[in-house]
């Protein structure tokens, strides 16, 4: 049983004004196979724990830890926890001039999978997965995210959840942009990864509406770098009614 | 992040402005076309070189002075060939008739070059039969030399010619390319001159009816290296492909002024350049003029440029002209990107497993690529392929 566990974590960055703390001490215990709604306001440092979990160079873990299956995630290289079974669905994909994602994809495959996959099945897994997630074939030959509209972006992000299948993975508001259609292709690709492979989601939004496909067994408030409120789904549908106001006052007090 | 622009031209009858240009008889010429340039074989012709010039504001000219206005030894040079069949080479002397039938100087260095020569190479091709050919200069020495250099492609004749160039440098030299009717020839010019190498070219190209001339300019190595090919599509129905690889790092300075001129009706041309930059004063340019002459009915024109920048302290200039003088045209086109490799990229591609260097190699293999596929010939494909990941291994990694 894998475990994703985050213990007393404080990261900074750097700004113009000086070394600037945002995450203020985050717990959070992801077990395989369940899926974790972190919700919070704009700047409240959710991309930014998600960018730590992945190990962005320009956040600096000053506290705390973060541990995969015990192994000191904070110690590996960015692709050494990707190989160690991390993911990080991003909230904008960055475009890479000059490499096709058929290229990009066989390369993080064979990084993360240690060898080359098998050719035949290895393409049709591509086209299967591309077609379930209505993306025209001709992405497969396109730069990676070259040209693609953000919702374009967004449906590649989750093709390389679903064949590079991760232990863990982070989706830093997938949801964020998506019209209602491509809303549910995206989410039944999560859903997919998750029944396919045990996958446990750290499923970071603003909204809630992503979560009526995607169901959490938690839900966690995020609030001025750090979880305010944890509990249930039921949790989620009590934010859908108040809005973040009550957090954010007392955020404003503390 | 990236940086793009991409433009396709219309075509409209006068796209430059109108510059003035001193002319002692007439007091002004405007200049609007780029075969209105003057010329000359006389290096006796041209002003002093200033640095301001159309064709000389992007190069470093002060580096290249003892090319520009220096003496030059003209005298031949050794050199290897590989044998082939309907392939000979065979230095003239000045006298020969085929010497100016491509084109004539335009500006002080290929001017110089073409007064100080004593004899020129001959590189002829006959024979319908497809085979290769590489012509290596490695021995060229330090003093500063100017060349001449025929390619003559007879009627029909089929070959790919590869110039290889290696070693020390100080060159300044034009090439004329004669494509007979009907001929399919490749010209390859290879850079990869040591460090301090100094080498200014112009290659002239005439193409006569429905002939096929590929041109591709691949620089690498060499402190200052300016290679500017001009193809004038004579005949009708003539196509030419012009190719286009680079890496400069840091200090080198790679030139390219691509120049096609479609005079003959039905022509088609395409242009492709693609570049890397990285360290600390490394620097490109590209000027691509294409002049779609009166008479070049139903001409298909297409050119474009892309830069790929992966290091800070470099500097990528990208310059697309398209002048046209008829309405009558298939197509013309331009585009042209420089688009930065950043940290974001290496991040991206790492998040997803991929080892740092082996991020860097996949994006900057696939981009230049591109170009080195289409060349033509394996094994010197093959080793350029391994040339520029060697490039690539030099690449002083950010933050280290
Ligand atoms: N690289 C950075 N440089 C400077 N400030 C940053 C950086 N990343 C995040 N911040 C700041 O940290 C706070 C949290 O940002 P972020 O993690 O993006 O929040 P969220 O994803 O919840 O909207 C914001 O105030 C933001 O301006
Ligand atoms: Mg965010």
């Amino acid at each position: 049983m894998s475990v994703l566990e985050i213990h007393g974590l404080h990261v900074t960055v750097e700004t113009e004004q000086g070394t600037k703390e945002i995450l203020k001490g985050v717990d959070l215990v992801i077990r395989e196979g369940e899926i974790h709604a972190i919700m919070g306001p704009n700047g409240s440092g959710k991309s930014t724990l998600a960018y730590t979990i992945a190990g962005h160079p320009k956040y600096t873990v000053t506290k705390g830890t973060i541990t995969l299956d015990g192994e000191d995630v904070l110690a590996m290289t960015v692709d050494a926890r990707a190989r160690a079974g991390l993911f990080l669905a991003m909230q904008y994909p960055v475009e890479i001039p000059g490499v096709t994602n058929t290229n990009f994809l066989r390369t993080a495959k064979t990084a993360i999978s240690g060898e080359a996959p098998a050719i035949r099945t290895w393409v049709k897994d591509i086209r299967e997965t591309m077609t379930k997630l209505r993306m025209d074939s001709s992405f497969a030959e396109r730069n990676v995210n070259e040209g693609f509209s953000g919702g374009e972006k967004k449906r590649n992000e989750i093709l390389q959840l679903e064949l590079l299948k991760p232990k863990f993975a982070v989706l830093d508001e997938t949801d964020s942009g998506l019209d209602v259609d491509a809303l549910k292709i995206v989410s039944e690709g999560v859903n997919r990864a998750a029944e396919n492979t045990g996958l446990g989601v750290l499923l970071i939004t603003h909204y809630t509406r992503i979560l009526r496909y995607i169901k959490p067994d938690f839900v966690h408030v995020f609030v001025a770098g750090r979880v305010a409120e944890e509990g249930g789904r039921e949790l989620a549908d009590r934010l859908e009614e108040e809005g973040y106001d009550r957090f954010l006052t007392e955020a404003n007090v503390g | 992040m990236t940086a793009a622009s991409t433009s396709t031209a219309l075509p409209t009858a006068e796209q430059h402005g109108i510059k003035e240009h001193s002319d002692g008889r007439f007091g002004f010429v405007p200049v609007q076309t780029r075969s209105a340039r003057f010329r000359s074989t006389n290096v006796e012709d041209f002003p002093a070189v200033t640095g301001r010039e159309a064709v000389w504001k992007h190069t470093p000219v002060d580096r290249v002075g003892s090319l520009i206005s220096g003496e030059l030894d003209g005298s031949a040079y050794a050199y290897d060939a590989t044998p082939a069949d309907g392939i000979t080479v065979a230095w003239v002397g000045r006298d020969d008739a085929r010497i100016g039938v491509a084109g004539a100087p335009e500006e002080r260095a290929s001017a110089n070059a073409w007064s100080a020569f004593e004899r020129a190479l001959v590189i002829s091709v006959t024979g319908e039969e497809a085979k290769e050919f590489t012509l290596t200069r490695s021995a060229l020495g330090t003093g500063a030399r100017g060349a001449h250099t025929i390619i003559e492609a007879a009627p029909f004749s089929q070959a790919t010619v590869i110039l290889q160039n290696s070693g020390s440098a100080q060159l300044t030299e034009n090439i004329e390319i004669i494509l007979g009717e009907s001929a399919n020839l490749t010209v390859v010019s290879v850079q990869e001159w040591n460090d301090d190498a100094l080498h200014l070219a112009n290659h002239f190209a005439s193409v006569g009816r429905d002939a096929r001339f590929k041109h591709v300019a691949v620089s690498l190595g060499g402190s200052v290296v300016r290679i500017n090919p001009s193809t004038h599509l004579v005949g009708s129905g003539a196509d030419t492909e012009m190719l286009g690889v680079y890496f400069a790092d840091a200090g080198q300075h790679l030139e390219q002024q691509v120049y096609v001129f479609h005079d003959g009706p039905h022509g088609r041309s395409r242009v492709t350049y693609k570049g890397a930059l990285q360290g600390e004063g490394a620097r490109t340019v590209w000027i691509g003029d294409v002049l779609i002459g009166p008479d070049a009915v139903g001409t298909d024109s297409y050119e474009q440029n892309r830069n790929l920048v992966l290091t800070d302290g470099t500097r990528a200039d990208s310059v697309p002209n398209l002048e046209i003088e008829t309405g009558d045209i298939l197509g013309a086109g331009h585009a042209s990107a420089t688009g930065r490799f950043d940290d974001e990229q290496l991040f991206y591609l790492q998040s997803r497993g991929i080892t740092e260097d082996e991020a860097r190699r996949l994006v900057v293999r696939g981009f230049l690529s591109e170009i080195v596929q289409q060349i033509g010939a394996p094994t010197l494909q093959e080793r350029l392929q391994l040339a520029i990941e060697a490039e690539l291994s030099a690449v002083p990694r950010a933050g280290e």
